[in-house]
């Protein structure tokens, strides 16, 4: 049997292990370039862009990396600066980040999570890559941003709107600046009661997986509390081309309005369905059947082509807004390639933005740093007006805009209209809404 | 009933790009006996012989217009395209109508690409196994889909009808229904009608024409017909060259349809080699009765209640599952196919 005996000497060493291990956790967020994932130790500091560069968001992918390429060019101190001239912080010094000139590698998510998430872990562990950024799906984003949860490194989404990203799967190391389902619901709804009025039927089409789901349950929740009643909701495959066995049987469903929960190629092909079938020329219920977009995108209103004219939706920017940072960034923009950004390249803009900004003012790249300096963040300046970082799910609040296609535009890039600015407190809720329910945001995971 | 004869035509019109497709694949197997998976990729070269056309139609003079600005606040450029400017109205004319204009393009087009893959890639593989025939193929697919996605980019380029067909047919009145419950769009309608036409025209010319005969017993017994002194190879090259064709036209009327992109041909890849197995390998009438039947089911499968009440017995998502189904179930039935010649997948 043996007898337990601590002396003095014994004591004190204890101690001190013990003491440097509870003190270990605040060493690190306390800011040392140490003890983390792919901590940078030269004069440069790698992140990495994973955006669709093939697939079927592949011109959105690109339009993404172009907006990387041109924060990187800014950050590190060439172009005219774009919208670190405007940013309400002052901590980028346009010398990359905490003087490491900012280098970058490139992954192809082709717009699938396991490819998505291969592409980032060879970023991460290949090419040491200390953020990840990017995307251009919801499916992806959660998929890549629970890899960097559990490799150590920092995940700032670009184009995902499902609630689940910052909802059921969020995760410590992910932020998300784009605007949500929810809010494009708590937008939306409003607009279309006061145009179309509040005694209405609504038809669902919903892309089968987890963006449509959330978008159409927001949808519908924010138009039924407005007076609106839902006739059906009919799930559509993810890879349906031909949209037109979908849309028949809502010309005899009572239904006068559609609401088009698809994104992409399966909103440019279901609407443009949707329009052959006249439903637009139709009178239901004494009133003209109306089709309504949840989510916009410039890309893919161009798709669409002339069946975007008058249909409301929702998007998180748009190049025609005229604050000064919307303005400088379309400037930036539009003088390196010739037309102007898209909502998927102004956020994924704004993130690197925000990322650099971050490691800037905790003084490192350490992800628990950087994390805590975003966490709660409120800034101006980058094109949505006062914007906060919330804290408790890592989701952005600012204003949302709603759009309509436009009836006379005036070039191939004027294809939306601004119909409203809806005020941030408009679309906030609570971090346990339950359409947000059923994850938890962990802890922050700093890695190796 | 309304709703039920609305999916049926529905069906139909589905079916009839199904059969087109099939059609072709089934011509190219029938005659060379090769699996082509490239046969996707001539239909979106169609689609994108349309939009070519429409682009070159659209060449356009530049003015500015010193009254509007551009997003960088420049003068506005505003583009006038050529054939405007030459010819008034009439030019506009022809650009409304550049998509029904633009078979006179295609089908030259389609025919000489159908040839070229055919003599500069296909005829190399005509004594591998099936396995090399389909490898080949699809990596062709692969690469023509990567040259189009580099030239027109990823995003699909919408193709407008003419204005005159733009709207619906009210087809219910005619029938006795009440108005506005059975409409259908007219584009749709002259879809169906035009593949209708290009089937019925393959047949004539295979039943009605010498070279039809020719290809026809060389179909049957390729060795004799050689033997009789016919070059069969270079008659089953032409209709390679047709078969490209067919799916090149099936590709063209499609555009106003779906707005065509890079993947369009994938799309229906798969599909059609499934209405070609179903409908019997090698069999021309199998392929098109397939191809309508399994639209119609395809159709039918999408209607909330048939979705709703399989979901009820443990199958949701049938409408994704439907063609799927109903193959295994005809594999397992009757291996040939529905028309399949006796022996053919059975052994």
């Amino acid at each position: 049997m043996s007898k337990f005996q601590m002396n003095r000497r014994g004591l004190l060493k204890s101690g001190a292990v013990i003491g440097a291990g509870m003190a270990m956790p605040t060493i690190l967020t306390a800011g040392t370039d140490s003890g983390y994932t792919n901590a940078p130790t030269g004069s440069t500091v790698t992140l990495g862009f994973n955006v669709p560069q093939s697939g079927a968001y592949a011109d959105e992918g690109a339009d993404e990396l172009r907006a990387y390429l041109l924060a990187v060019d800014h950050l590190n101190g060439h172009g005219d600066g774009g919208m670190m001239n405007t940013f309400s912080s002052n901590a980028l010094q346009g010398n990359g980040i905490l003087g490491k000139e900012i280098v970058y590698v490139t992954g192809d998510t082709q717009t699938k999570s396991d490819a998505a998430r291969a592409s980032a872990q060879s970023m991460i562990q290949k090419d040491g890559a200390v953020m990840i950024t990017g995307g251009s799906s919801s499916g992806v984003a959660v998929a890549v941003q629970a890899l960097c949860q559990e490799a150590g490194v920092i995940f700032m989404a670009g184009l995902t709107h499902s609630n689940d990203t910052t909802g059921k799967d969020k995760k410590a190391n992910g932020f998300r600046h784009f605007f949500n389902s929810y809010m494009s619901g708590a937008a939306l709804a409003p607009v279309l009661e006061k145009a179309y009025g509040s005694d209405r039927v609504a038809y669902h089409l919903t892309a089968d997986y987890n963006w449509g789901w959330t978008t159409q349950e927001s949808v519908q929740a924010a138009t039924e509390a407005k007076g609106w009643s839902t006739v059906a909701n009919v799930l559509t495959p993810l890879t349906a081309t031909d949209f037109s066995s979908y849309i028949a049987p809502v010309l005899n469903s009572g239904a006068d309005i559609l609401v088009l929960n698809h994104y992409g190629g399966n909103m440019i092909n279901s609407l443009t369905s949707a329009v052959q079938f006249g439903l637009r020329d139709r009178l239901v219920n004494d009133k003209n059947f109306e089709i309504v977009v949840p989510l916009y995108s410039r890309l893919m209103a161009r798709g669409a082509g002339e069946n975007v004219k008058g249909i409301y939706g929702s998007t998180n920017w748009h190049w025609s807004l005229q604050d000064e940072g919307s303005k400088a960034f379309v400037q930036s923009f539009g003088q390196e390639y010739g037309f102007p950004p898209s909502q998927a390249a102004h956020t994924v803009y704004c993130q690197i933005m925000l990322y650099a900004d971050a490691c800037e003012r905790a003084g490192t790249h350490n992800p628990c740093g950087v994390a805590e300096a975003l966490e709660g963040f409120d800034f101006d300046g980058l094109g949505n007006g006062p914007t906060h970082y919330r804290a408790g799910d890592h989701q952005c609040f600012k204003d949302v805009l709603v759009v309509r296609g436009k009836e006379n535009p005036t070039s191939e890039f004027d294809l939306l209209e601004i119909v409203e600015v809806t005020p941030r407190a408009q679309v906030e809720y609570p971090v346990d809404h339950p359409l947000f329910a059923g994850g938890a945001l962990g802890v922050c995971n700093p890695g190796s | 009933m309304d709703a039920l004869l609305l999916q049926f035509i529905n069906g139909l019109d589905k079916g009839s790009a199904y059969a087109l497709i099939a059609l072709g694949l089934t011509l190219i197997f029938g005659t060379l006996g090769v699996v082509n998976f490239a046969h996707g990729a001539l239909f979106m070269l169609g689609a994108f012989c349309a939009v070519t056309f429409s682009k070159i139609l659209s060449i356009a003079q530049i003015t500015i217009d010193p009254t509007k600005t551009d997003f960088l606040g420049n003068p506005l450029k505003v583009k006038t395209p050529y054939i405007e400017v030459w010819f008034g109205d009439f030019g506009t004319a022809l650009l409304d109508w550049s998509v029904p204009l633009s078979i006179a393009m295609a089908i030259p087009v389609m025919i000489l690409i159908g040839i070229t893959m055919e003599r500069g890639l296909i005829k190399h593989f005509y004594n591998r196994p099936h396995a090399d025939q389909i490898l080949v193929t699809f990596g062709l697919a692969i690469v023509i889909q990567e040259i189009i996605k580099a030239f027109f980019g990823a995003n699909p380029i919408p193709q407008a009808a003419p204005q005159a067909f733009f709207g619906s047919m009210d087809i219910g009145v005619m029938i006795g229904f009440a108005q506005d419950t059975i409409i259908y769009p007219y584009w749709r309608l002259i879809y169906f009608a035009f593949s209708v036409s290009i089937i019925a025209g393959v047949f004539a010319f295979l039943r009605f024409t010498t070279f039809g005969m020719v290809v026809r017993a060389g179909m049957a017994d390729r060795e004799t017909v050689g033997l009789l002194g016919i070059n069969i190879d270079r008659r089953f090259t032409i209709m390679f060259g047709v078969a490209a064709a067919v799916a090149g036209l099936a590709g063209v009327m499609y555009t106003p349809i779906n707005p065509p992109n890079y993947q369009m041909g994938m799309d229906f890849l798969v599909l059609s080699f499934v209405v070609v197995v179903v409908g019997g390998m090698g069999s021309l009438p199998g392929a098109v009765l397939a191809g309508f039947l399994l639209g119609v089911l395809e159709s039918f499968a999408s209607m909330p209640e048939i979705k709703n009440f399989f979901a009820g017995v443990g199958l949701p998502a049938i409408d994704q599952i439907i063609i799927y189904l109903v193959a295994v179930i005809v594999l397992l039935v009757r291996p040939r196919g529905l028309l399949g010649k006796a022996g053919i997948m059975e052994d």
